[in-house]
């Protein structure tokens, strides 16, 4: 049905030029297009205002030793352990080749008392218990998701369960001996 | 249109399951095209692009936009200073809306002047018109969402339109609202409506162009396909030339976005909307601007019906009667090219909603150009009154009593003939 | 036909000019006020960050004790030329409520870059309450939120009458200005010959203060300009690039059809 009156055919001497000219044209056009979608994408990334809410700070002055605290930080919970002495010991007395994901408790603490760690499960993101008095801590003293039964030290090491890495330590800084800055 | 074979495999599987492929190729490849459309006929595939590129951006800005009374126009502010590239996205789907009208009223216009509306194109002019319809609710209840003063105030008095009716207006339009004045209730079905309706739009638009490839384009000269000489393939004809004006559409389109992205807007709807004051001058955005001067030129009584109601009725009256112009125009010919008489109306027409279109935008008591002694409202009811008796007297008389240009025998004779004299 | 096309095309230019403008004419009796020059005008004006630093320090001082600029956070002080210790300094000037502590009570702690300028007044009925009814508009967008800009912030601010002009009834409390719709204003001339103490060897009068407080105030409504029109330019000579492209596309599939 379609009738073509000119066939490309027609066109013989000049078919090298014109798909030249087409395909640079399709080529420049296609960026065009990749280029316009751009800031779309780039929309759904974190915008300025989240970017710039990304630090808190915590006061540590009213966790007594052996408790823990949950903290709001990047719509995520921050763990902040008072470790005891005997809570540190065992982080400390692991050998690395029992270990899931082998780090040392020296690398995951600025100061041995104090643990911060994202209170993210490695697995699938669920919430790990243990930080409120009473609840379950898992067979290491430390954290038990219950989602898929993941089980943390007193390092927030992963040391049975699915998960798959340790518990995250986030960039912080102690800003004085009781007061700390997450992000 | 015998199903054009298909080499490769894949589509070959496809299309015999469901020949959606087909249907394509048929319908954006091979669809014969009258070989002498002029650039007025590059309109329809732009609006199809403004409407793609409106929900496109629609639905990246309602990834940051709050619908609610207390944090809408904070929430339109955030998306301008924080989310990245938000101002682009929000300034072209601002401008955007402008653009789609500007294309819209070309394109009808140019339907106007051609007689594409007329048998067999009549479905195809419906829902054309069902597509403004749905644009104009889309970018009323759009223009509500920032809730600024103008928004606020613009859904108002758009809202109070309805209470003109009798005993059902006042339940109706607390209905609307879903309370006793325009507040989050009203908010929130306004944005529920607006990101459904241009879906509705999409919808219609496949229509209008199922119904365009069945009675097949209109052209400049009015004449039909006859043979095969009169048509070549749409693709790569008029791909390309869609393409071009896209081009050209682009820049003016950019030129607004990046250079005046609030040339169009009014300065009011930077005020967060106030229930408690009403700002001193409501206007709505341009392309409202004529039909709002036909709803205001009606300030008479006709026969005990109160002005008020006149006034919504002629505005709604304005776009229904577009519906029966297939029938008032009584010309056997099609393209104003061969009616020398009825080509002049046709101008005065387009002039005149030029004046309404000003008129719109003043306050009734001003004069119309500055013109001493001539209110804008009194112009305002002339132009209303050309307005409709151009379609009600003129395009019947006209076309009965004007003696038409004798009409090329066909398409491609036309195109000899001008290929002639040039 | 092409008559037709390039009528319709002036006719698209010509509505869009002819009704923007129109519908931005209206207004009460008060006139226009005069065009000034701004950095930022024209397809390559970009924002003079010293005026801006200058219009800040206006803002600071004048405006900020009776108006509130809620859009603006310390952090967004960069676009007008301060580093990070700069702006943490300034946002340490502030005193921000927060809260509730672990007691349940509110408290204030110096500002941070992430903090909004705060508000002069804790709500509207304060607002209202501490100036004589009228309540001073949020600053963030004036320059959006009028006709005219920048324009009318320079007019008004230097539009200022001492005395009413003879038979205008002015109520009491207002000020006569020339520019503010119906000339009645609550708001004292704000401004004077060094209001504000400028370190840079700019002249300290009125006028360059109101030109200086406009310019920050263009810059709080529209932050973005810079890049925007940047961006903007290098969109359309892409866009110019690509039609000329498609036209030479066009012109050669076309080249052999009678239309």
């Amino acid at each position: 049905m379609s009738q073509t009156v000119h066939s490309s055919g027609e066109h013989q001497p000049d078919e090298n030029r014109r798909d030249f000219l087409t395909l640079a044209t399709t080529a420049v056009g296609a960026v065009g297009v990749g280029c316009a979608l751009l800031p779309f994408v780039d929309s759904m990334n974190p915008s300025k205002d989240v970017l710039a809410l990304a630090s808190v700070e915590v006061n540590l002055a009213n966790i007594p030793v052996g408790q823990a605290i949950k903290v709001m930080w990047r719509g995520k919970p921050v763990f902040i352990r008072h470790r005891t002495e005997r809570e540190i010991n065992e982080a400390e007395e692991v050998a690395l080749n029992e270990l899931v994901d082998p780090q040392t408790d020296d690398a995951r603490v600025e100061k041995k008392e104090w643990l911060i760690v994202v209170g993210v499960c490695t697995h699938l993101g669920c919430i790990p218990m243990g930080t409120a008095t009473g609840e379950t801590r898992g067979d290491y003293d430390g954290w038990y998701c219950p989602c898929h039964g993941s089980h943390y030290d007193t390092s927030g090491r992963i040391r049975r369960g699915p998960a798959p890495l340790n518990l995250v330590v986030p960039e912080y800084e102690f800003l004085t001996d009781t007061s700390v800055r997450i992000g | 249109m015998s199903a054009p074979q298909w080499n490769n495999k894949v589509v070959k599987w496809v299309d015999d399951r469901l020949p959606v492929i087909s249907m394509l190729h048929h319908s954006a490849y091979e669809y014969p095209t009258p070989k002498n459309l002029s650039y007025m006929w590059n309109f329809g595939s732009l609006a199809g692009f403004v409407l793609v590129t409106m929900i496109l951006s629609g639905i990246f800005l309602v990834m940051n936009y709050t619908p609610h009374t207390s944090m809408a126009f904070e929430s339109v502010e955030r998306i301008m200073r924080d989310v990245n590239y938000g101002w682009l996205i929000r300034y072209i789907h601002m401008n955007g809306a402008s653009m789609f009208f500007i294309v819209v009223f070309i394109h009808i216009f140019r339907g106007l002047y051609y007689g594409s509306y007329k048998a067999p194109r009549e479905m195809l002019w419906w829902i054309g018109i069902l597509i403004l319809l749905a644009m104009m609710a889309t970018a009323f209840m759009g223009y509500v969402l920032p809730w600024g003063q103008m928004s606020f105030w613009g859904a108002t008095v758009i809202t109070n339109l309805f209470s003109a009716f009798p005993i059902i207006g006042d339940p109706l339009v607390t209905w609307l609202w879903g309370g006793f004045s325009v507040d989050n209730p009203t908010l929130n079905r306004f944005f529920s409506l607006h990101y459904l309706m241009p879906f509705v739009i999409l919808g219609l638009v496949v229509l209008h162009v199922w119904a365009l490839h069945s009675v097949r384009s209109n052209n400049p000269t009015g004449v039909e396909i006859k043979t095969p000489k009169d048509s070549i393939p749409f693709h790569p004809y008029y791909t390309i030339k869609d393409l071009y004006g896209l081009g050209v559409f682009l820049i003016f389109f950019s030129a607004f976005v990046f250079f005046a992205p609030d040339y169009l807007g009014h300065p009011d709807n930077y005020i967060p909307a106030n229930p408690l004051v009403t700002p001193p001058h409501i206007v709505p955005e341009w392309y409202f601007l004529p039909f709002y001067a036909i709803l205001r030129s009606i300030d008479f009584t006709i026969f005990g019906i109160p002005a008020k109601l006149l006034g919504v009725l002629a505005m709604f009256a304005s776009i229904v009667i577009l519906f029966v112009i297939p029938w008032l125009d009584t010309s056997k010919v099609r393209s104003s090219k061969f009616r020398p008489v009825y080509k002049w109306f046709f101008w005065l027409f387009v002039i005149d909603t030029f004046i309404l279109g000003y008129c719109g935008a003043k306050a009734p008591d001003d004069y119309f150009l500055g013109i001493p002694g001539l209110k804008v409202i009194v112009m305002g009811q002339l132009s209303t009154l050309y307005y409709f008796v151009h379609f009600l007297v003129v395009m019947p008389l006209v076309g009965k009593l004007e003696r038409t240009k004798p009409l090329p025998a066909s398409i491609s004779e036309s195109v000899l003939k001008e290929g002639a004299n040039a | 036909m092409r008559k037709f096309a390039l009528t319709a095309i002036a006719a698209a230019f010509a509505v869009t000019a002819f009704t923007g403008g129109a519908a931005k004419a209206a207004g009460g009796d008060q006139p226009a006020p005069a065009a000034q020059d701004w950095s930022w005008q024209g397809l390559f004006g970009t924002y003079d960050r010293a005026q801006l630093q200058r219009g800040f320090q206006v803002f600071k001082n004048v405006c900020a004790g009776c108006h509130s600029l809620r859009f603006i956070a310390f952090r967004n002080l960069e676009g007008i030329g301060f580093n990070e210790d700069q702006i943490k300094a300034i946002a340490a000037e502030y005193d921000i409520v927060d809260g509730p502590n672990d007691d349940g009570d509110m408290f204030d702690r110096p500002g941070i870059p992430a903090d909004y300028f705060p508000s002069p007044f804790p709500n509207e009925k304060a607002a209202a309450a501490s100036n004589g009814g009228a309540i001073p508009p949020d600053l963030s967008l004036m320059n959006k939120a009028r006709v005219g800009g920048p324009d009318y912030v320079f007019g008004l601010l230097t539009g200022y009458e001492e005395e009413a002009p003879e038979g205008f009834d002015l109520a009491d409390g207002k000020y006569y200005n020339h520019y503010f719709p119906g000339h009645q204003i609550s708001m004292a001339p704000p401004l004077y010959d060094e209001a504000v103490e400028y370190t840079d060897g700019t002249p300290m009068t009125l006028e360059q203060h109101a030109r200086d407080i406009a310019a920050f105030l263009n810059w709080t409504a529209q932050p973005e300009l810079e890049a925007r029109k940047a961006l903007g330019m290098k969109v359309i000579l892409f866009l110019i690039v690509l039609t000329a492209m498609l036209y030479a596309v066009k012109r050669k599939i076309w080249r052999d059809v009678e239309h």
